[in-house]
């Protein structure tokens, strides 16, 4: 029988739980998940143009020019220009940086928001529970868009303002959800653990509760990433969110689409285009992730 | 079951009675009122005493909790009260486009539904094929188009190959007729705005079957179905299919409640008057009664909905009304 000193011991362990490397784990994705990936490359394209905006594109995507109004797309204007007279591929270009904005911080923060009310709902229990709860449903009866009206009438208009509206309904979502998985782990002994060591609910909720309902944390905000573009486009187009000239998605539908829809069809469909695209890209890697994270999980 | 349904019903009144304080207080937070809006409209100049006297007229004056009461007072007499905007009655304002608006709903819920089952039916059942991720993709891009712009695409199709084929564009009829009164006229005017809002309906709805029908295909019994040598047709439409309905009629039902939400946005591009154009605009005209009477009757839907739903499960599977 062979002796192996300790450091080699090590070094089989090593060898034997080594971790694929980073290349051969996205290959993995890749064939496992087509759909996955062809979203997260969708996603990629969208964040590199936002941050490269002023690089892909040379024209002014605010400035008026009223020589060019509605031309047809050529080879100087690719998608061709607006009733304004700017650059349709530029706006959707620095619209992209509009979309992702509001996408990302609404997503990340109501899912956030959600995450902590959630799992301190389901830790407390008793009173505070289900007055939580009685205020879930009612935030939850409302449908998305019209609760977002009402924020953008009560705050106003504008990107922030947007922002907050598209928040304020995905916190009752992610509550919703997180509640339902800290529920099962509150019933883990662990956390009783945590308490007879003395821990303060704060950091119960925070490092022992909350790290453990991150699948469904993730699902929820990728899934809310979508939903936040495409709000974010509806409440532009009704004339309550992101407002001239700041180059959005849904503005852009809403400026000339109907009235020059036969004239200059190119207005009404590369925006929709864009916002169809975003949102199918992260659709489609969010339901990926799903797949990966919580086989189990597929409501919705 | 009875005392199930009763504490269901119980249930139903803090949600209705929050979301009756939210949408009151929520208005209330918006600078100006309906009163400043109706003179920026009319151009005249700032006048504090006509503001004065039009807020006198309408109520804005009275204390807020005398002006909530009266607001939530009115669903014991069932008076809705009058819209600040128009002086009317509110009930009669939604008469006039209710029907619009629930044939749309009607309308889409049939087109979402004839889409949705069957192929939801077909993806899990060839799972991973090609099928599969075609349906799939056709269902992600209906949840991913926004309904505005298929609206906005629909109408420029129609006027093109109307354009083409009729040599006279495609106009849509601008008041709604009641489809006993001009059937044809009536569907031609609905079908495209009920396509518009069906399509992401329809694809909620078909990943929910696709997804419910792939959990009950791994189940036990269906394996047994299988090694009886039943023919798969069989164990899809007999076995798998009634368990795998549930979910599926769940959110068939939810999302019809959502449905009014879809046709804010629809009815503004296809010019319909129905109740979506009716809420822009009074939140537009800070009209608070109006716009607090649309909201609470969106949140009745959808609890009255939830509710049925449960009704409908715990009348399936008796351990839900024991628990």
């Amino acid at each position: 029988m062979v002796t192996l000193s300790e450091a080699q011991v090590e070094a089989k362990f090593e060898q034997l739980a080594a971790k694929p490397t980073l290349s051969k784990r996205l290959w993995e994705f890749c064939r496992k998940q087509p759909l996955g990936a062809a979203g997260a490359a969708v996603v990629l394209v969208m964040i590199f143009m936002a941050v490269f905006a002023d690089y892909i594109t040379h024209f002014d995507p605010v400035k008026n020019d009223l020589a060019n109004m509605l031309t047809a797309p050529d080879e100087t204007y690719i998608l061709g220009t607006d009733q304004f007279g700017r650059d349709a591929f530029t706006r959707i270009v620095y619209g992209a940086r509009t979309a992702l904005l509001v996408g990302f911080v609404s997503a990340f923060a109501g899912a956030t928001i959600g995450l902590v009310l959630g799992v301190a709902s389901a830790y407390f229990g008793g009173r505070f529970d289900l007055l939580f709860q009685r205020v879930m449903d009612v935030v939850m009866a409302f449908p998305l868009i019209i609760l977002a009206l009402a924020v953008v009438a009560t705050l106003g208009t504008g990107v922030q303002n947007v922002i907050v509206a598209i928040t304020i309904p995905f916190i009752a979502r992610s509550a919703r959800v997180v509640r339902s998985n800290a529920l099962a782990i509150r019933e883990i002994p662990y956390i009783d653990a945590a308490r007879a060591l003395g821990y303060s609910h704060t950091r119960i909720i925070l490092r022992h509760m909350a790290p453990n309902v991150m699948a469904p944390y993730l699902i929820i905000l990728t899934a809310s990433l979508g939903q936040a573009i495409l709000l974010e486009a509806a409440l532009s187009y009704l004339g309550l969110g992101v407002q001239e000239p700041i180059p959005s998605w849904g503005l852009m539908l809403q400026g000339g689409a109907e009235e020059f829809a036969e004239t200059a069809p190119w207005i009404a469909i590369w925006p929709g285009v864009a916002i169809s695209l975003a949102v199918f890209g992260f659709n489609l890697f969010g339901d990926a992730l799903r797949d990966i994270l919580d086989p189990k999980l597929r409501a919705r | 079951m009875y005392k199930y349904i009763a504490k269901r019903l119980m249930l139903m009144i803090p949600t209705l009675f929050g979301a009756a304080v939210l949408v009151f207080i929520l208005l209330r937070m918006i600078p100006g009122d309906i009163c400043e809006v109706r003179m920026a409209g009319s151009g005249m100049y700032f006048d504090q005493e006509a503001i004065d006297v039009c807020r006198e007229n309408i109520g804005l004056n009275k204390p807020l909790p005398l002006q909530f009461i009266e607001f939530v007072g009115g669903y014991f007499t069932l008076d809705l009260g009058t819209s600040m905007w128009t002086e009317k009655p509110i009930t009669h304002e939604i008469q006039l486009r209710f029907a619009l608006s629930l044939q749309v709903a009607i309308m889409a819920t049939i087109v979402a539904i004839a889409i949705a089952i069957p192929l939801g039916i077909i993806s899990a059942v060839k799972q991973n094929t090609w099928i599969d991720y075609a349906v799939r993709v056709f269902s992600i891009a209906g949840i991913a188009m926004p309904s505005f712009w298929l609206g906005i695409l629909i109408i420029l199709g129609l006027l093109v190959y109307s354009q083409a084929w009729f040599g006279e564009p495609w106009m849509p009829p601008i008041v709604y007729v009641p489809p006993w009164e001009d059937p044809i006229g009536n569907l031609s005017q609905l079908i495209w705005p009920a396509v518009a809002t069906g399509y992401r309906y329809s694809a909620v709805a078909a990943r929910m079957t696709r997804s419910a029908l792939l959990e009950v295909l791994r189940e036990d019994y269906i394996r047994t179905a299988r090694a009886k040598g039943l023919i798969e047709k069989v164990i899809i439409n007999r076995h798998a299919l009634k368990n795998a309905m549930l979910p599926v009629v769940t959110i068939i039902a939810i999302e019809f409640a959502f449905l009014i939400g879809g046709l804010v946005v629809t009815e503004q591009v296809f010019n319909l008057n129905g109740l979506g154009k009716l809420f822009v605009t009074s939140v537009g005209n800070q009209d608070y009664t109006m716009t607090q009477q649309l909201v609470m009757i969106v949140v009745l839907v959808f609890v009255l909905v939830n509710f049925a739903v449960d009704i409908f499960y715990a009348w399936l599977d008796p351990r839900i009304r024991y628990s």
